[in-house]
């Protein structure tokens, strides 16, 4: 359900917060079946704490380092995901 | 059966930045990948970050670094890091990834 859900985002300008208190923005370029992210253009939110990624515009993340992805506001239809959860816990 | 997702094929011969879980930030080029994420660095130096001095380098050469370990993979762009003056950055040392 989510990996075609990140896929309707991708083009979109997103923030992945990881497990190891990082944040990174960027536009969403590419998502699998992982869940691992690659985003482009990318910059660190707290660059002044976190200048190991100055260097870095794009990149690739695990899918299992991923805390949260705070989506745009306007990206997402509460509706559309409403009902594909609930037909997914009909079938799952 | 290949996910054809983000692949990280574009990096191959590119350098590339990796942060591992326990808060290391290797810099090298990347020579291989598999789907579990393993990947094969060349000429790596590990980037030792901290409060008191200056960046320190250590040099590694041909690494294996397995999928399970590492957290981000980012690709380098060599102008800005050239612009980069490593002995005056101080910065605290990443967290490790705790799941």
């Amino acid at each position: 359900l989510f990996f075609s859900y990140f896929k309707e985002l991708v083009g979109k300008e997103v923030t992945v917060e990881l497990k190891n208190d990082l944040a990174i923005r960027g536009t969403l370029h590419s998502v699998d079946q992982y869940l691992n992210i690659k985003l482009e253009n990318t910059r660190v939110v707290d660059q002044d704490k976190y200048p190991h990624m100055l260097s870095v515009r794009n990149c690739f993340i695990r899918g299992s380092v991923v805390r949260y992805v705070l989506l745009p506001q306007d990206g997402v239809d509460i509706d559309i995901l409403h009902d594909a959860t609930r037909r997914e816990a009909r079938g799952g | 059966m290949a996910s054809g997702g983000p692949a990280l094929e574009s990096l191959v011969d590119q350098i590339i930045s990796v942060i591992t879980n326990d808060g290391r930030n290797i810099v090298g080029t990347l020579r291989g990948f598999d789907q579990a994420t393993n990947i094969i660095l060349d000429e790596s130096h590990e980037r030792v970050y901290s409060t008191k001095e200056g960046v320190q380098q250590l040099v590694l050469g041909l690494y294996i670094i397995r999928g399970d370990n590492i957290s981000v993979v980012g690709e380098v762009d060599e102008d800005l890091d050239a612009r980069l003056d490593l002995s005056l950055l101080r910065a605290h040392p990443l967290k490790p990834v705790i799941h």
